[in-house]
């Protein structure tokens, strides 16, 4: 009766709470803009692993709450305990079962992604990517400018036109991290680490280097600007056979890219 | 005043330790002599000496204070002296302070040590946090400010975690199986001493030449492997708080498997000693691959040995991958003790037996070896092979089953129990829901192309802290105020503690909820300065903070106050049926005046006439059967 009441209540209030997270997990503003094709399923992705999980987290804080409110001590319980139940086979099969089942089935989505955001495609362009303590530097070769290979401290790369970035380091360990793409490869000396992007919004979004490279760590930064094809080529060809100051001797640093931070 | 000098203690650590740095300076001086320096311009290196007296020093301190002495004698074949029990117990604080054989001294000593650390670390995060309420630079320069962190964690992780675990399964285990001791008590006191110095070596560190180390607690080759000396004593630090933590985890399993009382069978054990048995396989297992990591970094570093050098042939990754085969189940080493001291508190405090109590054990052996099973969940986009992120994202979310089994069995335990709401139990649910988003954004994190976006940002470090502050130190605090009782005879004040637990419980979240967003939108860690579009946010984060920090104070008022002045506690203030509490608070010098036998479950409230462990009279051999191998002579 009372407490039968009290349950129904309960567990209304926890599907009332649900309900709320889903809304909320959709109205918060939780990323930068959408820049590249894997930020969309990366994104979607998110959502899936939120709604998911607002369910399981509610589900703990309701029983939680509940038991405090039902069950806390009254007056005059000091002394008594509570019933000998020693578990349920049953239930423990049940949320053993029921949280593999769920686990495994999102990490599955998650590779369905994975490859998505990974795939090769058809047509894509190189660029290379060089990490130095504290500066950024971009290399175009040949088959993409047309002519001479260009170096640039700025990132250009032309809308909906798949990439392949390739990195290389000159000393130490750094992260190569577009938050509006949600892509990032660590760049590490010694190997080439390759990832790939689309871009698919026209603008300019800021790279960040993610990993700790030592004292100007935090200033290592440039940026990406997504722009038409047209535009693009216009920029190689303005750029042709250009280098970057000091950016083949390692350890000297381009104030330029420095100062670019955003 | 000689023999003083020549007496185990501080006096003699003093002047060996002065010999330690003079020793490592002659033997600098023979190396570099006999590899063609000049013998009287260049004898000196700086870096050098500092290198071998970061060895020589601590070791001698730790001779000098006597924790080698026994071992020593037998070694020389002199005659060992017979165990007086001299070192044994605590009559005045001095005896705090000097090599101590009792597990309750030792307990102590590593609790209160551990949380002087909690409060650097913690004052630590508190300038870093001053640091990040603007952009650009308020009060520290970069070098300073990636010291901080690096610190900050190193001693957290090190030296606070790990070792006050260490501190409450000292006191606790051994009553709790109903042994005299722990199997190794000289051992065991040098596990002890051995924090201190490793503490001493990480916040020396900030003296060192150039700062102290800066790399973060990950000190990821090669930018570890050519920083300032700061990070030798990184280097060193880790290898004696690993040891330390090595020799205890040895201590806590010959003393679990060999020194139960009769009747202990292991599945009567509470859950408590289970989880040390379970941290104790992992720390054994893991912790010689993180000494191992920072060796091959000291051997870089001082010698040249190019391990990570990949100009010369080193392999970059490799480094990675050996630090994180420990820093992975590191985190599980973190987290299973908490989850022993989340059952007994539970138990007690609902009144009913825990739910499940054999699959509570068995998952925390799944976690054990599972654990050893994820590390590169880590090095999602660190350009290892691509493949090996499948099976590693596979096994992450595989392990968050084990997890899940016990936080529905710690739920299913509240479920139509009688609850005693008070301070431990607040911290005991506040765990349950804390720790549970840490579980989630774990879960989340261990799929790839979502971690691929937050990887060492911001979103990390929410995760982390919901792991380690939401989950490991809300565990502490419960664990600390439930046998606050037991462990200085005195009860704390009730009033002060649930304050203690409103205000961390929600600073906590105000102060780490937001991160999860700043990681979001693309906030680095590790970063001294930041995009303005991020301001508002930190500054909220700083204010919480500083107010999170200002909340320990009532924590540390009431400890320290209810240690002096408290009420006397009773043997059993809670009612547990557990073995601790059938004894006198403070226990008795060797525990158990009549040696305890188990009899039933730990955790059988509601059964009526139920016990855990009888003490007189002792069942007759007849009574127990032949062949049980509980005859066992008491060792006191
Ligand atoms: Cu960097
Ligand atoms: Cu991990």
């Amino acid at each position: 009766m009372g407490r039968q009441r009290q349950l129904i209540l309960t567990i209304a209030a926890a599907v009332v709470a649900v309900a709320i997270g889903v809304v909320l997990s959709y109205v918060i503003h939780w990323f930068p803009v959408q820049a590249s094709t894997q930020a969309h399923n990366t994104d979607r992705l998110f959502h899936v692993l939120v709604d998911a999980s607002i369910p399981i987290f509610v589900l703990v804080v309701t029983v939680v709450l509940y038991c405090a409110w039902q069950f806390r001590m009254k007056p005059g319980e000091e002394l008594k305990d509570g019933p000998p139940i020693h578990g349920n086979t049953r239930l423990e099969v049940v949320w053993t079962t029921i949280p593999a089942v769920i686990l495994l089935a999102l990490v599955s989505y998650s590779f369905v992604i994975l490859h998505d955001n990974e795939k090769k495609p058809a047509r894509e362009i190189h660029v290379g990517v060089t990490g130095q303590q504290f500066a950024w530097s971009f290399q175009y070769p040949p088959s993409v400018t047309g002519g001479a290979p260009v170096e640039s401290d700025q990132l250009y790369l032309p809308e909906g036109e798949s990439v392949q970035f390739a990195l290389h380091s000159k000393d130490v360990i750094h992260a190569f991290w577009i938050p509006a793409f949600r892509l990032q490869e660590d760049v590490v000396p010694g190997i080439t680490v390759k990832y790939r992007a689309t871009p698919d919004r026209l603008g300019t979004y800021p790279i960040v280097c993610n990993l700790l490279c030592g004292l100007g760590h935090s200033l290592m930064r440039a940026t990406v600007h997504v722009v038409p094809r047209a535009q693009f080529q216009q920029w190689l060809k303005s750029h042709a056979g250009a280098t970057v100051a000091g950016g083949s001797s390692s350890g000297a640093t381009t104030s330029t890219t420095a100062a670019a931070a955003g | 005043m000689a023999a003083r000098l020549r007496a185990p203690g501080f006096y003699r650590a003093g002047w060996m330790m002065a010999f330690g740095v003079a020793f490592a300076t002659g033997l600098t001086w023979v190396v570099r002599m006999s590899t063609g320096h000049s013998t009287f311009k260049h004898f000196i290196d700086g870096e050098a000496i500092l290198t071998v007296s970061l060895i020589a020093v601590p070791l001698l301190f730790l001779v000098g204070i006597g924790g080698f002495d026994y071992w020593f004698y037998w070694a020389a074949g002199r005659k060992t002296r017979a165990e007086d029990h001299s070192s044994h117990g605590a009559r005045s604080w001095k005896d705090y302070f000097r090599i101590n054989t009792d597990h309750k001294v030792i307990g102590v000593q590593y609790t209160v040590s551990s949380f002087f650390f909690l409060l650097v670390g913690g004052l630590i995060a508190m300038l870093m946090r001053a640091e990040l309420a603007a952009p650009g630079a308020q009060f520290v320069d970069a070098n300073t400010y990636n010291g901080l962190f690096s610190v900050h964690a190193s001693l957290l992780i090190f030296l606070f975690v790990i070792p006050v675990f260490a501190g409450l399964g000292n006191f606790v285990i051994p009553l709790m199986i109903g042994a005299p001791d722990m199997a190794f008590p000289r051992l065991n006191a040098l596990s002890f001493w051995l924090l201190p110095v490793a503490g001493a070596l990480m916040l020396g560190s900030f003296f060192a030449p150039g700062g102290a180390f800066a790399d973060g607690w990950t000190a990821y080759a090669p930018l570890s492997t050519n920083a300032p000396v700061g990070q030798t004593f990184f280097a060193l630090g880790v290898q004696f708080a690993g040891a330390s933590s090595i020799m205890t985890a040895l201590n806590f399993l010959v003393t679990i498997i060999t020194m139960r009382a009769p009747g202990m069978s292991f599945f009567r054990m509470p859950l408590l000693v289970w989880a040390n048995f379970a941290t104790s396989l992992l720390v054994v297992i893991a912790t010689p691959f993180i000494a191992a990591s920072q060796f091959f970094v000291l051997l870089d570093r001082a010698l040249g040995f190019n391990f990570f050098n990949a100009a010369k042939g080193g392999d970059v990754l490799m480094y990675q991958h050996v630090f994180w085969f420990y820093s992975h189940p590191a985190v599980y080493i973190m987290m299973l003790p908490g989850f022993g001291i989340i059952s007994e508190v539970l138990a007690v405090k609902a009144r009913k037996p825990i739910f499940g109590y054999r699959m509570m054990a068995f998952s925390l052996l799944a976690i054990v070896a599972l654990g050893f099973t994820v590390w590169a969940h880590h090095m999602f986009t660190s350009g290892m092979a691509s493949w090996i992120r499948i099976p590693m994202a596979v096994t992450t979310a595989i392990i968050a089953v084990p997890t899940g089994i016990k936080i529905f069995s710690w739920l299913a335990t509240l479920w139509r129990g009688v609850l005693h709401l008070d301070t431990a139990m607040l911290f005991a649910l506040g765990f349950l829901t804390t720790f549970t988003l840490g579980g989630i954004s774990g879960v989340m994190l261990a799929m790839i192309p979502f971690d691929i976006h937050v990887s060492a940002t911001y979103f990390i470090v929410a995760h982390i802290h919901y792991v380690l502050f939401g989950g490991s130190l809300m565990t502490i605090f419960a664990g600390v105020y439930y046998w606050f009782p037991k462990m200085t005879g005195r009860m704390y004040d009730e009033r002060l503690g649930k304050w203690h637990f409103w205000t961390t419980f929600v600073l906590f979240n105000l102060t780490f909820g937001p991160m999860h967003i700043l990681g979001l939108q693309g906030m680095p860690r590790r970063v001294e300065d930041y995009a303005s579009k991020f301001a508002d946010l930190n500054l909220f984060i700083s204010i919480a903070s500083f107010a999170l920090g200002l909340s320990t104070l009532i924590f540390l008022y009431n400890m320290v106050t209810s240690w002096r002045g408290g009420p006397i506690a009773a043997s059993n203030p809670w009612r547990g049926m557990t073995l601790e509490w059938q004894v006198s608070s403070p226990p008795p010098i060797f525990n158990f005046d009549k040696l305890p036998t188990v009899v039933g479950g730990p955790y059988e409230y509601g059964v009526p006439g139920a016990v855990h462990g009888t003490f007189a009279p002792t069942p007759t051999p007849a009574t127990v059967g032949a062949g049980s191998g509980v005859a066992r002579a008491p060792s006191e």
